[in-house]
């Protein structure tokens, strides 16, 4: 691992022990915000993928109603009684933040419940199939915008656990080991310069005393 | 905040969805859905985008773009010829995006 391009003194040092400490606080940190998240995001993502079998069953279901619908009426009638709608199926768009991710939730509005009202056609020139096959699909349509808000908030989750991962990977294995591996590369030279000079200083010494007294010529 | 519904697909797919009060797109030229379906999303009005998994997958470039935002939703459904698992494909991508690795699906 790289050491960070800095210079060797007591102030430095200081600053990044102070920087670690950041480091370590933030990794922490975001574990804990990548562990909460994934706990939600599985669960979230099992309950989308049980709703979505069953979706696209009750899908399959109603297109089965369609084609035996088309079986006995024809074509042309049978788009042009499906064209135009009753009423308009909207949603209200809410939002909740999940571990600082903002999902939708969707509410279903204006559609009907009320089984008479949905036809958009009069009875008297369409086959009963088709009926069954409009009622098949409204009935699915709660499920179909529930998968829509939970689908969509796995997405959103899954980018945002992917991001918190790559922080926490990043801190954990280069930032953190590198501010370490700079600290003591200042700690063991800042020794190393004190011991320099420590030694300078007992030479100088010697030297000083040399001229004072020869000892060196005294004790031969 | 009330938005509507949208579905792309081919009419033999989604002509259902319009007796539901969902406003159908239709796309019979599968070439034509990557502009059609960024005229829709690029409108707002709409919250949830449903697309057949057909279209869906080759709609992929224009969607990357809306992955990122709470609305619209684009959800794949099965076309009139059947659930390609094109769907269930993308929820055990998520999982593989955010585990590492596919964890919940074994495949």
């Amino acid at each position: 691992m790289a050491i960070m391009n800095v210079n060797p003194t007591r102030m430095q040092m200081t600053k990044l022990k102070k920087q670690l400490q950041i480091a370590r606080r933030g990794h922490k940190m975001l574990k804990d915000k990548r562990d909460e998240l994934m706990r939600q995001f599985i669960e979230l993502v099992r309950e989308t993928k049980k709703l979505r079998e069953k979706v696209e069953a009750q899908l399959e279901n109603c297109n089965n109603h369609f084609i035996n619908a088309s079986a006995v009426m024809n074509k042309k009638a049978l788009e042009s009684s499906l064209m135009s709608s009753k009423h308009q199926t909207g949603v209200e768009v809410d939002g909740k933040n999940i571990m600082s991710v903002d999902v939708p939730l969707f509410s279903q509005v204006h559609g009907s419940d009320d089984g008479g009202e949905i036809f958009p056609y009069g009875f008297a020139f369409t086959s009963f199939e088709l009926d069954d096959a409009v009622t098949e699909l409204n009935k699915v349509l709660p499920d179909l915008i529930k998968l829509a808000e939970i689908e969509k908030s796995c997405e959103l989750m899954a980018a945002e656990i992917e991001r918190t991962r790559r922080r926490v990977n990043s801190l954990e294995h280069v930032m953190i080991p590198r501010y370490e591996e700079t600290i003591k590369y200042i700690a063991m030279k800042l020794e190393e310069n004190d011991r320099s000079s420590r030694t300078r200083l007992m030479k100088v010494k010697d030297m000083l005393l040399e001229k004072a007294h020869g000892y060196s010529e005294k004790y031969k | 905040m009330v938005k509507n519904i949208a579905v792309i697909g081919d009419s033999e797919s989604i002509k259902g969805f319009g007796a539901v009060g969902i406003d159908m797109f239709i796309c019979d030229e599968p070439l034509e859905s990557g502009n059609l379906f960024k005229r829709i999303a690029e409108t707002e009005d709409y919250a949830i985008i449903y697309m057949t998994e057909e279209l869906f997958e080759l709609c992929s470039r224009e969607r990357a773009k809306f992955a990122e935002k709470i609305i619209p939703a684009v959800i794949p459904i099965p076309s009139a010829q059947g659930s390609s698992g094109a769907g269930r494909k993308r929820l055990s991508k998520f999982v593989e995006q955010a585990v590492g690795s596919d964890i919940l699906f074994g495949n």
